[in-house]
């Protein structure tokens, strides 16, 4: 049964459009503005801002950055750091979560009791740093991948997960004979490919994303993953302009700084912008699950 | 027989016995801790030796003489922060901008979410979806780049205001648009991921109760509000409490890029106090007093707003 609508509900209905169509502006304009500006010449972008007449394009913004050794060492290292944390934030949390969600396994409650106090308490950011330095893993890439491997959250994920495979299986497999190892390895693994990749996927973006640890734990510039590279192109700069003391480079450090950072947000976070689409649906089965109590 | 399987019941549940049980259990499952000692080691090593190491907050540490070593100083380190003349407003940035925050940040996303559930055609909606989730998926740091960029004395923002006014703004100096920023470019960012826990919730009411209300003479808003909203509200409860109880557990990382040296008055919050203290000065711990001081006003606040939601929730809280 469909009922048309009144006259009132239609004025609501064409507000309710309007606004969404705002919103939908008010995300995509900034994002196309960046865009398009990076393809400016610079000259033009500092003096004018973006322009529609073609022969303001060039493409000197993206030759810049592509040249840049920091940049690309960066991108690789993001790249590494992000595929090494994904891995084992994956394996540590899919290992816990099985034995945590089998009804009879006897320490459940203690194990989930040691994970869940740390949602809640936890020894700060000196305490941490503390421990890291006395381990040794200041300035290197242990400190990125090994310290935030455990999430709780991602235990409760995998748990609740593993909670949905029919019991009967492992049941009729015991049975057999098989022991959990068996199981796991051949029943409950095979399953599991869904809560794996969406995992995966969050502690990827998420590492890729972030600069907090890299900026606390290392201090070897060759380390840096591609967000602290980018925090010194795009802010640092902005904030303090650096020691050039000579005339001429900085007015040509001034003429292409604008159009270096353009091009760097565009060639930084393109990749993701584009992918996501590809996997929107499980970014939003990550919410789902993870909003079940 | 019944009888006599109650008594062999009661005597199964004897302490020996169980515990012999358990014994068997573990040695015959032991693949099962084997499995779950990774995180287990881990979460003992990463969180719980440095929630021993907090003890520093009381002690007045020096590497030479190790946690252990170091002189007790009871709430020295407390009592000084308390009563530093900084106290005062990076306790007020803190709570400002983290209240600003939610004030907005709450109620958008909701009603982004009762926009779109308006959608009929299905592909627009996703398409719409689509857009607005996608800045969650640009980098802090690439945020604030682009807020660097955006508002930069000769940047798109401040050529609009110059050909108005005739003299741009130094938005990022300016204290007085830190809180603002911040807020707005979160909203930006966040408002459109941060509703599809309302979509998801409002994709589960019956059509048959809006076709009703209809037919009872209900108009759209009408309907909105008496079949949408409830529906929703046990989200929005627990949505609100997560984020309430969280106020002064505000992120360290946007807030540190925002920062410029002449933005601090509004700039500086407890975490990137801590940071400052802590890491660059050195000062372990009155850093790591600070940052125990801002966790336990952050487990009252959880405490607290959850009792008060509970209240008015008709007893559905967090916990």
């Amino acid at each position: 049964m469909n009922l048309k609508p009144s006259r009132l509900d239609r004025v609501v209905l064409t507000i309710n459009y309007t606004l969404l169509a705002l919103a939908v502006l008010v995300v995509l304009v900034p994002l196309i503005y960046v865009v398009v500006a990076s393809f400016m010449e610079p000259t033009t972008l500092l003096n004018k801002g973006i322009s529609f007449n073609l022969s303001d394009y060039s493409v000197e913004g993206y030759k810049l950055i592509l040249a840049n050794e920091a940049m690309l060492r960066g991108f690789v290292n993001g790249l590494f750091y992000s595929a090494a944390f994904a891995v084992v934030t994956v394996a540590v949390s899919i290992f816990a979560g099985y034995p945590l969600s089998i009804d009879n396994f006897v320490g459940k409650k203690f194990f989930m009791t040691i994970f869940i106090i740390t949602m809640f308490f936890g020894g700060g950011l000196i305490p941490t740093f503390l421990v890291i330095k006395e381990l040794g893993m200041l300035n290197t890439v242990w400190a990125i991948i090994v310290p935030g491997a455990v999430s709780v959250w991602n235990i409760i994920l995998a748990r609740t997960f593993f909670k949905g495979i029919p019991r009967e299986l492992n049941e009729a497999a015991k049975v057999d004979g098989a022991s959990e190892l068996l199981i796991f390895l051949r029943i409950v693994l095979p399953l599991s490919k869904p809560i794996i990749f969406v995992l995966a996927l969050y502690a990827f973006v998420g590492q890729w994303n972030s600069y907090f640890d890299a900026m606390i734990y290392l201090e070897n510039t060759k380390l840096y993953p591609l967000q602290l590279v980018l925090r010194s192109i795009l802010i640092q700069n902005q904030v303090d302009p650096g020691m050039i003391t000579d005339r001429l480079v900085m007015a040509e450090m001034k003429r292409l700084s604008e159009i270096i950072k353009y091009a760097s947000i565009v060639i930084s976070s393109l990749p993701l912008l584009v992918m996501y689409p590809f996997f929107q649906k499980y970014f939003e089965k990550g919410v789902m699950v993870g909003s079940l109590k | 027989m019944q009888q006599l399987l109650e008594t062999v019941n009661k005597n199964k549940m004897q302490k020996g016995y169980v515990l012999k049980r358990n014994f068997d259990y573990v040695l015959k499952n032991h693949f099962l801790y084997w499995l779950i000692a990774p995180a287990f080691i881990l979460t003992i090593i990463f969180k719980y030796v440095p929630m021993y190491g907090v003890i520093i907050a009381f002690k007045d540490f020096s590497y030479s003489k190790g946690i252990l070593g170091s002189d007790w100083v009871g709430l020295d380190y407390f009592t000084k922060f308390l009563s530093a003349p900084n106290f005062e407003p990076i306790f007020m940035n803190t709570l400002l901008l983290s209240a600003y925050g939610l004030v907005l940040g709450f109620p958008i996303p909701i009603i982004l979410a009762l926009m779109l559930n308006q959608m009929r055609k299905v592909g627009v909606k996703k398409n719409i979806q689509l857009i607005l989730y996608a800045p969650n998926f640009i980098s802090v740091v690439v945020i604030v780049g682009m807020i660097f960029v955006f508002l930069s004395p000769t940047g798109p923002i401040n050529k609009i205001i110059t050909l108005t006014t005739g003299h741009p703004i130094v938005f990022m100096s300016d204290p007085e648009y830190f809180r603002t920023i911040y807020v707005l470019s979160g909203i930006w960012q966040g408002a459109g991921w941060a509703s599809i826990i309302y979509v998801a919730a409002l994709a589960g009411v019956d059509p048959e109760l809006h076709n009703a209300a209809t037919i009872d003479g209900a108009n759209l808003l009408q309907r909105i509000w008496h079949i949408d909203l409830p529906t929703i509200k046990p989200v929005m409860a627990i949505v609100f409490i997560l984020s309430a109880g969280g106020i002064m557990a505000i992120g360290f990382e946007k807030a540190f890029l925002m920062q410029t040296a002449m933005n601090l008055p509004t700039s500086e919050i407890i975490p990137t106090y801590v940071y400052k203290v802590g890491l660059k000065a050195g000062d372990y711990s009155y850093s790591a007093a600070i940052g125990l001081f801002n966790s336990v006003i952050n487990i009252i606040l959880l405490v607290l707003v959850n009792f008060v939601v509970k209240r008015l929730n008709e007893g559905d809280g967090l916990y």
